[in-house]
């Protein structure tokens, strides 16, 4: 039985038409400056390369950013200036600053936003919600239809290990760029997004290489209120062209504040917490011996879900710091309609930004009567049963640690801290996997 | 990272109370260090013989770097972050914290900060971090709940506290009760009474010393932030980021006075701060400005639209420039204009990095239209 729920996609790019107009667009060029092969060549954008941290083990990622005294990094400068350029340039559907946002009164500070103007009066469109991969199909929009106005600039790896500016770069296909565009409905100031090799038409999945994309924008970026964030299908992304999205808030996020509770350490050195006084269940993300490992970790547990039809959303938090992976089934509930009247009216759709504790709510009586409760009792709606989520964690670990088997052997002379002894009882999680908990810490998860 | 040039490190120090204060302050057996969140990079201005100890690096080792430098991997983010919040919002924070050592070797301790405000400035001039290590003398079994047994620590404090206070206070790194092993550091701990009254005190040792001292320069500090401040206290910090030269002015009062102006933009005009705060810009203009410059930018404030415009402008010595001026409105939480922004470039200077005066100036803008977003009236 296959599921679907409607929903008015969110516009995220100003070329983005309904379905039926965009197949009549199609064959011969568009007579415009989109990303497609009609345009690309010749086309010129900012590019912006990254250093890459040493991947030698035992090197603690040597990228500081996170003072938020330090002077503004020059990524968030270069990021910030041009959007203000766009939002001059009118190019955004409207001002988000010009909405009315608060901080909810209660503990868990979660913040909602008035914003009338973000979701369009249209008719909605049928959304599958049951399968997390889905193959990607060049008749819907994609990002490689967006105008060249709306792409802010490139973001790549440096080739010679320098941080590097080109205000006026070629875009260079067989390089497989990958770009940062606006959102045109902004959630907040400087909402945008991020697409990985946006010429190879990649699907919404995370695969390592996209993954660790993402993290060094966080990194380089270095301001902890800038946040990454990613919804698979299913858990509400709307555009099956592979993404990430990003804006600034500064204040701390209620899930960054959520305590938490540590699960295990792997054997490179990620540890892995769980949320708790929380309304959605999750996983935390942190450490790590090297920048690959922490994002080789989160990236096998996305696949690992995905691989297994479970919906997820992810936050990049903490300039890189800390990654937050959220399981949810709300679009099933929804789909086999499971979900109050009440809550569906409020036509929040619970994607990354809404779990992470901030809400964008269309009604005015919405907005007036927001309540640390309601917003507590739509997100727990959102999480996976105790149960559920018991089940989903532990499968999460094997994967895990499953990828690092190879590396086994290097790892065990490395370690968390010297006073641990050498990896005891391996030989009782079977199957040659290796979980490496610091000893003497029953913080056990039952592995099969 | 590169540390700020000493000079302005010492000069943070000394302008405001003298080079005597460093005897006084070091007549104290408190850990403390005295940071700088004007100074780029937040840097430590002064840290205490007890803390050097401590920490076990020498001083040169830690003045003008940041506090995170004794930050490890077993550092609470969460942790981090309430200190970052509480700085950003000038106020106070107690919290237990892990640190790590010169050798490396983590430890607990009560890290307790408060700002002190300068009277006449009524904003923040330094801030002040005690450090009390926290002691532990039993291993402890982790629970199954997870939470961390607050009646066992409480038990291991009252062992600890029948000790004298002179025990507690000297503590150096040769002391083993500092060790943690690798199964303590993953668990939050708490301080007890007595280590609480001991950051406490050396708190109000320290700020006497400082407020003593301020009154030999002239320039006074004070516990409390004193006088009318005219922007929001948590819009100070965020704003102090931003090296660029920009004032605020508020549209709302009478005449649209400059209720915050930018280190640069006071170098760059060569006038001191309280001679802008409060005045209408018009102080920068002259005899040959161009009235219709003038007339674009009242225009665009009343339309509450951005403009650019090339305007001349006079510097307190009454040596003239062209000034790029951007100017920009800029909302609160409420969605409604608070400020306008005007944002100066000198015709002709470079931008050291690449981005093109423009791009600079609205990256200025983007940034402050972040930190205005979530403040309140």
């Amino acid at each position: 039985m296959m599921l679907r729920i409607k929903r008015v996609p969110t516009v995220v790019s100003n070329y983005q038409k309904d379905e039926g107009e965009d197949a009549a667009r199609r064959g011969g060029g568009c007579g415009r400056n989109c990303l497609q092969k009609c345009c690309i060549p010749g086309a010129k954008l900012p590019l912006y390369t990254f250093k890459r941290a040493e991947e030698i083990p035992g090197d603690k990622c040597v990228l500081e950013h996170d003072d938020n005294q330090a002077p503004v990094a020059f990524l968030d400068s270069l990021l910030l200036g041009q959007w203000e350029d766009r939002m001059q340039r009118g190019l955004f559907r409207y001002d988000v600053t010009a909405c009315e946002t608060k901080v909810i009164p209660g503990r868990c500070g979660f913040m909602a936003q008035l914003n009338e103007g973000r979701h369009l009066k249209k008719r909605p469109t049928e959304f599958r919600v049951d399968k997390v991969l889905q193959p990607f199909d060049g008749n819907k929009f994609n990002f490689t239809k967006v105008g060249q106005e709306e792409v802010l600039f490139q973001f790549d790896a440096s080739e010679d290990g320098e941080v590097q500016f080109f205000p006026d770069a070629p875009v260079d296909a067989d390089s497989s760029p990958s770009v940062v565009a606006i959102n045109v409905s902004p959630i907040e100031y400087g909402h945008v997004l991020l697409i990985p090799r946006i010429l190879e038409c990649l699907p919404q999945r995370i695969d390592r290489e996209s993954f660790l994309l993402a993290l060094y924008m966080a990194i380089e970026a270095g301001n902890p209120y800038f946040r990454l964030g990613y919804n698979s299908l299913g858990a509400f992304a709307t555009i099956n062209h592979l993404h990430f999205q990003a804006y600034y808030l500064a204040v701390p996020f209620p899930i960054e504040k959520a305590p938490t509770r540590k699960v295990t350490t792997l054997g490179d050195g990620v540890k892995i917490s769980e949320l708790f006084d929380y309304p959605v269940r999750g996983l935390v993300f942190e450490g790590g011996n090297t920048l690959q490992d922490l994002s080789n970790a989160v990236s096998d547990a996305c696949i690992f879900l995905q691989d297994n039809n479970i919906p997820h959303n992810v936050l990049i938090a903490d300039c890189g710091k800390r990654i937050f992976l959220l399981p949810q089934c709300y679009a099933e509930k929804q789909a086999l309609g499971e979900v109050s009247s009440e809550l569906l009216d409020t036509q929040v759709n619970p994607a990354v930004w809404e779990i992470s504790g901030h809400m964008v709510l269309k009604r005015k009586k919405d907005y007036e009567e927001a309540s640390e409760e309601n917003a507590w009792r739509l997100l727990a709606e959102v999480s996976l049963s105790e149960e559920r989520f018991e089940e989903v964690k532990a499968l999460i670990f094997e994967a895990c640690s499953y990828t690092l088997s190879e590396k086994e052997d290097e790892h065990l002379t490395q370690g968390a801290g010297d006073d641990k002894p050498p990896l005891e009882g391996t030989g009782s999680i079977n199957k040659g996997r290796n979980c490496n908990m610091v000893s003497g810490t029953q913080e056990c998860l039952v592995l099969q | 990272m590169e540390p700020p040039q000493l000079g302005l490190i010492e000069q943070s120090f000394n302008s405001r109370y003298s080079n005597w204060a460093r005897e006084a302050l070091d007549e104290l057996p408190d850990n403390f260090t005295i940071t700088d969140p004007c100074i780029s990079g937040h840097p430590i201005v002064f840290a205490s013989r007890g803390f050097l100890k401590m920490s076990g690096y020498s001083r040169d080792q830690v003045v003008g770097r940041n506090g995170r430098m004794f930050q490890g991997p077993n550092t609470c983010r969460r942790s981090v972050m309430e200190i970052r919040e509480a700085i950003r919002e000038e106020r106070g924070v107690e919290i237990s914290l892990l640190n790590y050592r010169k050798d490396g070797t983590p430890f607990w301790m009560l890290f307790r900060m408060t700002p002190v405000f300068g009277k006449d400035e009524g904003r923040v001039i330094h801030f002040v971090a005690v450090q009390v290590p926290i002691l532990r003398r039993r291993q402890r079994r982790r629970n199954g709940e997870g939470l961390c047994g607050e009646i066992l620590s409480n038990s291991c404090r009252r062992e600890v506290c029948s000790s004298s206070s002179v025990e507690l206070a000297g503590v150096s790194a040769a002391d083993s009760d500092c060790r943690v092993t690798a199964l303590e550091i993953e668990e939050k701990c708490e301080a007890s009474d007595t280590e609480k009254q001991l950051a406490a005190t050396a708190i109000r040792n320290v700020l006497s010393v400082l407020t003593h001292y301020s009154e030999s320069t002239g320039r006074l500090v004070c516990e409390k932030r004193f006088g009318p401040s005219f922007v929001s206290s948590s819009l100070h910090i965020s704003l102090g980021r931003i090296k660029q030269s920009f004032v605020l002015v508020d549209p709302h009062l009478p005449d649209i006075p400059i209720v915050y102006a930018s280190d640069a933009f006071l170098r760059m005009t060569g006038y001191a701060r309280n001679e802008v705060l409060g005045q209408n810009c018009r102080f920068l203009t002259g005899v040959d400005t161009d009235p219709s410059a003038l007339h674009q930018i009242k225009q665009s404030i009343q339309a509450q639209q951005a403009c650019s415009v090339r305007i001349l402008h006079y510097r307190k010595d009454k040596s003239s420039f062209w000034n790029l001026l951007h100017i920009s409105p800029v909302r609160n939480a409420t969605g409604k204009i608070a400020y306008f922004v005007g944002v100066q470039i000198e015709e002709g200077s470079v931008d050291r990095h690449g981005l093109s005066p423009e791009m600079r100036q609205l990256s200025v803008v983007g940034s402050i239209k972040v930190a205005v977003r979530i403040s309140s009236p």
